[in-house]
């Protein structure tokens, strides 16, 4: 009977790999997965669905990142380090700028507590990098020099040249158009089901089959339900974020810091709060004010200006706070991603996690220990 | 009740707002009414007070009316807070405003949303020139101000756009022309509603009356037309208009637009309030019952930030809204409620029965809600062509959301109230679905932008 | 052209739009003063560096921001005149857009 369904013409459509999932893990992949010469589907969720991929800060972030996981840090690192060539790569494919910048970012302390922290952490890093990761801690008057706006208040900062930002919806945007345009199909559509059959795959929307030979999973949330259909598992939970956008005002700040970002064209984003509330999206007046007071501390001119919109999005994370990349076992040609940073790892899902992919390998050896099977007790 | 709780707190001072208000005062409710204005009478009744002193006639007996109103919530109890820009409305209802800079909070039993009408955007090229400007903004500046444009042309439809000329006529300025967009298919498609429309056929009248008098007067008055255009590098040089096939030019430095007015959504629907496309109007509208009451408990909607019917209709709807919600919190009985809204039900009715033959008579042409022309801008703020929302909805952009990320489109500081409009009804052309399933942006606080000062100063509610 | 037709006008006070004195009636808001000066270019878009001036006179268009005593994009349309006051056009352009 399955396979009577199969073999219907309108099922006819068969592709290399699916990828499940059109944010921004799930666009890098299937942007990578083209790149590489498969023919490839993306089915997306409808307008209004939950997407981190919209809702985040735009930052590619280094420091701090795998301060306990020297594993997580290489990948990031890695990630860093291709991100110039990356967002040449699509700038040059789609025409889309994405305002990529990497010129060291600014992460406040506003304590003197949280300034000795700091700096340990920052030494760790260094030291599990073999002196690859390099920071400066700088105190007020130093940070004054380079940010002539920032408050008394604020004890002092680490910077490191490895951060940068870029604006995430060009990102989102540069990923989908690039991918469309070296063939790849996109389908607004979820996908309800899928089945290990043979040696392929059949995935299923509401109304069609389709039929490939790897499907990936990036679907966010709905990895959780769909990951067992394969015999993984992705134990995910949602945490609140909240961010603030200004009007535009006159750059004055040349690098992304931890809390606040100015972007190309001038709006500021202010960020950002960490609730757990389950699946609510949101906003919470008590959350909105700290996130202002905290920019106001850090940047008092900022006082005076107004915030346009506040806009909550549900961070995808794992008990550890670690990436999951995983090769199903049982059904060889599934995979299932979920991470938090999706915009500092787009690059390495694009090119080193999409090429692996694409060669029909499991997952490289370094990415092992990302496998959800550290969950299992 | 502590100092900022009220039974019943009032956004907007307009018509519906002030009627409720009075309303409710009356039956000694503690009401609070705030309006980010710097007087009583909304949109229609806008500096009213201040023109009875300066004695200007030609502002004509429709606008003179509502002095009564005025008057009477003057003289009432009602705490009203002018200059308060409200900014955010809690689940728990309380209400976020701001006022020189300082926020307050403020919480009711009750929530009415009085805050009305906003003119539709009006989509065609050179429409973000300078010296073009909405014919609701020329009105605002002869209201508020005595100040007036000459020799400037007037664009549009619908019976706004008649009443502003009529006031310029009336105060002797002088108007270049006035170049009426209404769709000949129009007057055929309302004929059948005339019937229904007898029992206030004073209005329907009156509105002949002003279109007949600026005829008179010798405005140049252009009609018929199938396109308009604005031309000018940056400032307008010209109107171009297109009549039986032939474009048309008219010299001329200001512009003024008007196509109809759409409810003030985004405080509905920040508040979670249900909403409907509706097609006769072509416009969204919050749903309600028949005593105003909206889909979120608590929350009530008056006037014609519901759905447009007018500043008459607003009244009688702030009034009844009122009654509800004093029922709600027990200060009448249900039984009273229907009885002392009968009489406002019944003006009411009046007022809604021509609601269908206005609204068909002047729904504007989709040309002109749906440009044809791809370097249109459609977002003012972010300066967004059409053809850069195509470009998205051909990357597989499904709806306001994703194309709102992916060019910005209603992210600046108007919060998409000046585009969210024709973005649901070009993806609904380019997707050949209805606007209704495409929907409108997802709205976020705060319902006005506010200084980060401001949020940061607001005392713990 | 802009004029006001009121019988009783209010009384006069100064303000200074790019550094020159006007004389206004002090019951105006900040856009209508500028428009009766025959003002009504308010400020450059950031992404085009188009003009624009006031579109609504209602708060609802944000079309109408200037720069007020130092500070930009204040809605001009909502603000009241006061004496003294210092107005300059609004450019808000990132300048490292123009080095692209
Ligand atoms: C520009 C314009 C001109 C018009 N001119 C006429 C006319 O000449 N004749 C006519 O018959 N009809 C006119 N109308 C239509 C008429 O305004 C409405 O039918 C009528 O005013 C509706 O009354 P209302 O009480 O529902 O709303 P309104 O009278 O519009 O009152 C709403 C009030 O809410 C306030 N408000 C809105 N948002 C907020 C907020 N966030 N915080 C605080 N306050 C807020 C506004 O300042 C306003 O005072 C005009 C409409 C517009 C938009
Ligand atoms: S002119 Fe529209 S907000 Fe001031």
């Amino acid at each position: 009977m399955q396979l009577l369904t199969l073999l219907t013409p309108k099922n006819m459509s068969n592709f290399d790999s699916v990828v499940v999932g059109g944010g921004l893990i799930g666009a890098s992949i299937a942007y990578g997965l083209a790149r590489s010469g498969q023919r490839v589907a993306m089915f997306d969720e409808v307008d209004n669905a939950i997407r981190a991929a919209r809702g985040n800060f735009g930052l590619i972030w280094v420091q701090g990142k795998g301060a306990n996981n020297p594993y997580y840090a290489t990948w990031t690192r890695q990630s860093a380090k291709q991100w110039p060539d990356f967002s040449r790569e699509l700038k040059e494919l789609t025409g889309i700028d994405l305002a990529f910048e990497q010129n060291g970012g600014f992460d406040f302390c506003l304590n003197e507590v949280e300034f000795a922290d700091r700096q340990i952490i920052m030494e760790k890093m260094t030291v599990d990098s073999d002196d690859e990761f390099s920071y400066e801690m700088l105190n007020n008057s130093q940070l004054k020099q380079v940010l002539p706006n920032i408050g008394p208040a604020v004890i002092g900062a680490s910077f490191s040249k490895w951060d940068g930002h870029v604006n995430p919806l060009y990102l989102l945007k540069a990923l989908h158009k690039a991918f469309k345009q070296l063939g790849g199909k996109l389908y607004i559509n979820p996908i309800t089901d899928l089945q290990h059959q043979g040696k392929a795959f059949q995935v299923s929307t509401a109304t069609t089959n389709y039929a490939c030979e790897k499907v990936i999973l990036a679907a966010g949330f709905s990895n959780k339900t769909l990951a067992p259909k394969v015999g993984l598992n992705v134990p995910v939970y949602p945490q609140r974020g909240e961010i603030l956008v200004t009007e535009k005002v006159k750059p004055f700040l040349h690098h992304p810091t931890g809390y606040v970002r100015q972007t190309q064209d001038g709006g500021l984003l202010l960020g950002d709060s960490h609730e757990d509330v389950g699946f609510d999206e949101g906003t919470n007046i008590n959350e909105i004010q700290q996130i202002a007071k905290r920019a106001i501390t850090i940047f008092p001119y900022l006082d005076s200006v107004k915030i346009i919109r506040a806009w909550s999005s549900l961070r995808i994370l794992t008990r550890d706070g670690l990436p999951i990349y995983d090769h199903s076992e049982s059904c060889p040609g599934a995979y299932a991603l979920s991470s938090h940073s999706g915009v500092t790892l787009a690059a390495v899902h694009a090119l080193d996690v999409a090429s692996c992919i694409a060669k029909g390998d499991s997952l490289s050896p370094s990415l092992t220990c990302f496998s959800a099977k550290r969950f299992d007790v | 009740m502590s100092n900022n709780e009220y039974d019943i707190i009032i956004i907007g001072s307009g018509p519906a707002g002030i009627s409720a208000a009075t309303l409710a005062d009356h039956h000694k409710a503690r009401v609070l009414v705030l309006d980010e204005n710097c007087a009583p009478g909304g949109q229609l009744y806008r500096a009213i007070e201040k023109n009875q002193k300066n004695d200007n006639e030609w502002l004509g007996q429709s606008y003179q009316d509502g002095l009564p109103l005025v008057e009477a919530f003057r003289e009432s109890h009602v705490n009203y807070q002018r200059s308060a820009k409200v900014w955010h409305l809690s689940n728990d209802k309380v209400v976020h405003y701001s006022v020189n800079g300082k926020a307050h909070a403020a919480k009711g039993r009750q929530i009415l949303i009085a805050t009305g009408a906003q003119e539709r955007p009006f989509p065609i090229p050179g429409w973000t020139l300078n010296g073009v400007m909405s014919a609701g903004a020329a009105q605002i500046l002869l209201k508020e101000s005595g100040v007036v444009c000459e020799n400037a042309v007037f664009v549009g439809t619908g019976p706004l756009l008649y009443l502003i000329a009529h006031q310029y006529i009336s105060a002797g300025i002088a108007i270049k022309a006035i170049i009426d967009t209404t769709p000949r298919g129009n007057y055929l498609r309302a004929i059948k509603y005339v019937f229904g429309a007898l029992g206030s056929i004073k209005n329907i009248l009156q509105g002949w009356r002003w279109k007949r008098e600026i005829i008179r007067s010798g405005t140049l008055y252009i009609y018929n037309i199938s396109d308009v255009k604005i031309n000018g590098v940056n400032s307008v040089v010209s109107v171009e208009y297109c009549q039986k096939g032939k474009w048309k030019n008219i010299d001329c430095k200001y512009v003024f637009l008007h196509q109809g007015i759409t409810p003030e959504i985004n405080t509905s629907l920040s508040a979670g309030c249900n909403k409907s496309w509706n097609e006769r109007q072509a416009c969204w509208t919050i749903d309600i019952d028949q005593y105003g009451q909206s889909s979120v408990k608590g929350i009530s909607i008056a006037g014609d930030a519901s759905s447009i019917a007018g500043g008459v209709a607003a009244a009688q709807r702030g009034s009844i809204a009122a009654l509800n919600m004093l029922c709600n919190i027990d200060i009448i009985s249900s039984n009273n409620r229907e009885v002392f809204s009968k009489p406002f039900k019944r003006k009411l009715n009046a007022e809604m029965a021509a609601r269908p033959f206005i609204d068909t008579l002047f729904r504007p042409h989709s040309r002109y809600r749906v440009p044809t022309s791809s370097n249109t801008i459609i977002c003012r703020c972010e300066e967004v062509t059409l053809a850069q929302i195509q470009e998205s909805i051909a990357l597989g952009c499904k709806g306001p959301s994703q194309l709102k990320s992916f060019t910005r489109c209603g992210m600046g500081p108007c919060q998409g109230r000046l585009c969210g409009l024709s973005v649901s009804e070009i993806l609904a052309k380019e997707l050949r679905v209805s606007a209704k399933q495409i929907g409108y942006y997802k709205i976020r606080p705060p319902i006005k932008p506010v200084t980060l000062g401001e949020l940061a100063s607001l005392d713990e509610a | 052209m802009f004029r006001s037709i009121n019988n009783n006008q209010s009384e006069l006070i100064t303000i200074y739009f790019e550094g020159k004195a006007l004389r206004v009636q002090k019951d105006l808001n900040v856009a209508t003063a500028l428009l009766e000066a025959g003002i009504s270019n308010f400020r450059e878009t950031t992404i085009k560096n188009e003009n624009r001036g006031p579109y609504c006179m209602m708060g609802v268009c944000f079309d109408c921001l200037i720069n007020i005593d130092g500070m930009d994009n204040q809605q001009s349309c909502m603000v009241k005149v006061s004496d003294g006051m210092k107005i300059n056009r609004q450019i808000t352009r990132n300048t490292s857009q123009d080095e692209q």
